[in-house]
């Protein structure tokens, strides 16, 4: 097989890949070179395109423009079944397991051993899995049940399948994600096996210190762009952070300067699923903005502030007052309303109109005996809508008529009509399109100027940047760093200082 | 984007999604008049009207916990139980007429409240957990009942379903009054749109501090309710009480639902669709035995029109989804 590849040293080799999804690009003319027995370490922030690049891979998406060569031979899948065929296989972060299955079923999906055309040979397919099994040392037998299996074993099954389908090359995304220090240390094991056996892996994560363990190749992204790709050996952790940087800042409206109050929020100590001891406050006309990366505990902890999820420990004070807040209702009370980053799952009822979806939260204090104030609602929604400049033909519309900019100004309008002390905002502009996002800046200067405590987690760091009076960094559910606003206007904090917070460097 | 503009085929079109179960309800009204005329004469629509109010009731209920993405099928057998439980009341303890249907509405209030609760609590399948209650009501009617039909001779309760109310036959009153208040409920207070946003996007709901579980209980509560009056009005109609009546009824509760709009996606419907529904089932068996089709084939034609209606409404709708 070797010879096949000629002249040819790349297992994998992708050529001037172009991606668009309505208007954005989401990767313009991008390359990226895997050699056999490799351990290729893709690096980006949030929305780089590596993962649009590893579906196009997988055949997930198919690119606009560029072509791809695998084994030598020019490649294309239309799926990732086809990828499988041709020999890649890819690892999700979130593993998709049929927990009812048997490790042999998993292992030998939709590739049965059969008896006859109709018949499953199960008798077969368990020996021939216990044998590969054997290979790996994995101590299940073949009839075991996958939801028996831990997280971390589930994942060797994953690549234990992945072996067996005689995969050349096989993309893991994020594997360490939920594995403890030994669980990890395994799967380094497997990866250094899988090396010898001439399997090149494509390996994408956040963490620094596996990179530099288990790679020896890098490439970098950047806002849908190849920036460079270079043996590990030659680059330190502070190239890869400066060449991470620097995405263009487009469309911010910096926050208006404005009188900063008193402290309307603190915790202290929040502990919880994704994140551990947490302690900040912020004040009234303050934007405080959370940056890190994906996946991080940003998210978590507004979640559990905000009573979505229970909170392990730790206190909270509005205004002074402690307080505990067991669900959204209690939290909405007390003028504590969150605008969640999962705009379709937790923001709209899409098929309800506008007016609906605005006047849901405020609904109980709305009422004129035991019927609704309708007319009071309609004016309410018309005025909140004018100020938030929707742009909707009438508020009676369904909420699914509506683009994603002015989707997500409707679920602005239900927390401001909801009278906020505090108002998280996680991801406000995600999705939304150039006009929006500056007009929704412009809203939050606006709020923050009016006495409003305002929480902003953003994954874009020129947004978190021109927006915040302080910013607060995550790593790994925890604070990493803390920059003032003044820090970032007179240079002293750039990009690469608080992406290195991320990172944990 | 944003800024959608109205045009004339828009407005057409939208008139049409919304009025169109209507025109199909006038449609069969004129074919069923043409073939046998005396189905448009009063005393036979008042006929109709007093038949739909039983099958009325269920469906107002049923439309709720579809709303909610539920279903609720145990009330069928809640028809059964009420009768009995009021039957038994009045025939064997001589207890007051009203005292007898006020718990007997009670008894069915609390079984829709244990769906309820076993559905927001536990997290349980609607389909499931109404259907396991179904079995166990239509056993606990037949256990009072001991499975023989109880007579009722108290005329106070027969004339529950023949009386007349300012020359309106009574259940008519009951199922525009039920009608009315359901209107209101659904459409203009707190808890209608806390029905709608659970059934819309439950995580969106319980984010804008909706709670969950008393939504889910009041709409099974409700239905329950609504299955013991509707039981009160049938009981009264055929004067005894009896643990085998209301089998299958809560299919023609589900068609009236869905032939007036509701959505099994949840989060969509009106009440007065739901009229609509109501009111074409109710002709479907008026009609077919006025023109004389034999029940075997109604039940075909039953089928066949709710079908035909959905995929009407569907490709009417189309633009508007």
């Amino acid at each position: 097989m070797a010879e096949k590849t000629g002249g040819n040293e790349y297992i994998l080799s992708c050529e001037g890949i172009s991606k668009s999804f309505g208007g954005t690009h989401a990767l313009r003319n991008v390359q990226l070179h895997v050699k056999p027995g490799e351990v290729h370490a893709l690096l980006g922030e949030n929305g780089a395109g590596k993962s649009t690049l590893m579906k196009i891979v997988i055949g997930l998406y198919s690119q606009d423009e560029g072509s791809m060569t695998f084994d030598g031979k020019p490649y294309q899948a239309k799926g990732p079944v086809d990828a499988i065929k041709a020999g890649i296989s890819m690892i999700h972060q979130e593993l998709n397991p049929e927990p009812h299955l048997t490790i042999a079923e998993s292992i030998f999906l939709n590739r049965e051993d059969t008896r006859g055309k109709f018949f499953l040979n199960k008798k077969k397919q368990n020996e021939r899995t216990e044998k590969i099994l054997k290979d790996f040392e994995f101590p299940y037998p073949a009839t075991t049940l996958i939801r028996n299996l831990t997280l971390a074993e589930v994942q060797m099954v994953e690549i234990i399948k992945a072996v067996s389908t005689n995969a050349k090359l096989i993309i893991m995304d994020e594997p360490t994600s939920s594995l403890d220090s030994k669980e990890t240390d395994h799967l380094f094991d497997v990866i250094r096996d899988l090396k010898k056996k001439g399997v090149a892996i494509i390996y994408i994560s956040h963490r620094m210190e596996e990179i530099f363990e288990i790679c020896e190749q890098v490439s970098v992204f950047r806002d849908g762009e190849f920036i460079d790709s270079k043996p590990l050996n030659d680059v330190s952790r502070e190239d890869l952070i400066a060449m991470m940087v620097g995405r263009k800042v487009e469309n911010i409206f910096p926050k208006v300067d404005c009188k900063i109050g008193d402290v309307v929020f603190r915790a202290e100590g929040l502990t919880g699923k994704g994140f551990k001891d947490i302690s900040f406050e912020v004040h009234a006309g303050e934007i405080l903005g959370f940056s890190g990366l994906v996946g991080s505990g940003r998210s978590e902890t507004m979640r559990a502030i905000f009573g979505l999820d229970p909170l392990e420990s730790g206190k909270m004070w509005l205004n002074g007052e402690e307080i505990v807040n067991r669900n959204t209702r209690e939290a909405i009370n007390r003028g504590i309303c969150m605008v969640n980053e999962d705009r379709k799952n937790f923001g709209l009822c899409l098929h309800r109109s506008i007016r609906e979806n605005i006047s849901l939260p405020s609904l109980p204090a709305r009422q004129k005996g035991i019927l609704l104030n309708q007319r009071r609602e309609k004016a309410e929604c018309e005025e909140v809508s004018k100020t938030l400049l929707l742009k909707a033909a009438s508020i009676e519309h369904t909420a699914f008529s509506l683009s994603g900019g002015n989707q997500q100004k409707v679920v602005l309008a239900k927390w401001f009509l909801a009278n906020p002390k505090l108002l998280i905002l996680d991801e406000p502009t995600r999705g939304v399109d150039v006009g929006a996002k500056s007009e929704i800046h412009t809203l939050m200067s606006k709020f923050a100027a009016e006495g409003l405590a305002i929480i902003m987690i953003s994954s874009e760091l020129p947004e978190v940047m021109g927006m915040s009076d302080r910013v607060i960094v995550y790593h790994e559910g925890e604070i990493s760093g803390i920059f003032e606003r003044s820090e970032i206007l007179n240079g002293n904090v750039t990009q690469e200082d608080i992406l290195k917070k991320s990172f944990g460097v | 984007m944003g800024l959608s503009k109205i045009t004339k085929s828009d407005k057409y079109r939208m008139f049409v999604g919304k009025y169109g179960i209507g025109v199909v309800l006038i449609i069969m009204m004129v074919l069923i008049s043409i073939k046998e005329p005396a189905f448009l004469k009063p005393t036979n629509l008042i006929n109709v009207a007093t038949q739909i109010s039983i099958n009325g009731l269920l469906t107002y209920g049923m439309c709720l916990a579809i709303v909610a993405m539920g279903i609720d099928l145990s009330v069928g057998a809640q028809l059964a139980l009420t009768s009995c439980v009021c039957g038994y009341l009045m025939s064997n303890l001589n207890v007051n007429v009203w005292i007898a249907c006020l718990a007997g509405v009670l008894v069915a209030t609390l079984f829709g409240f244990v769906n309820g609760f076993l559905i927001a609590k536990f997290d349980m399948f609607p389909f499931v957990v109404t259907l396991s209650m179904q079995l166990i009501i239509r056993g606990l009617s037949q256990v009072i009942s001991g499975g023989k039909a109880i007579t009722i001779t108290n005329t106070t309760f027969k004339n529950i379903y023949s009386a007349k109310f300012i020359g309106i036959p009574v259940p008519i009153v009951i199922f525009v009054v039920v009608t009315i208040i359901m209107y209101i409920m659904l459409h203009w207070t707190k808890f209608g749109r806390y029905i709608f946003a659970v059934g819309g996007n439950m995580n969106a709901a319980i984010a804008s501090g909706i709670s969950k579980f008393w939504t889910l209980v009041g709409i099974y509560t409700i239905s329950g309710i609504l299955a013991g009056i509707a039981s009160i009005i049938f009981t009264a109609k055929t004067g005894s009480a009896q643990s085998n009546i209301g089998i299958g009824y809560e299919t023609d509760a589900v068609a009236a639902s869905v032939l007036g709009g509701t959505s099994f996606a949840g989060g969509i419907a009106t009440i007065p669709g739901d009229v609509l529904g109501i009111f074409i089932i109710g002709f479907i068996y008026n009609g077919m035995n006025m023109v004389g089709v034999s029940s075997y084939y109604q039940s075909i034609v039953k089928g066949a029109v709710i079908i035909i209606a959905v995929m009407l409404d569907m490709v009417l709708n189309k633009k508007n989804h």
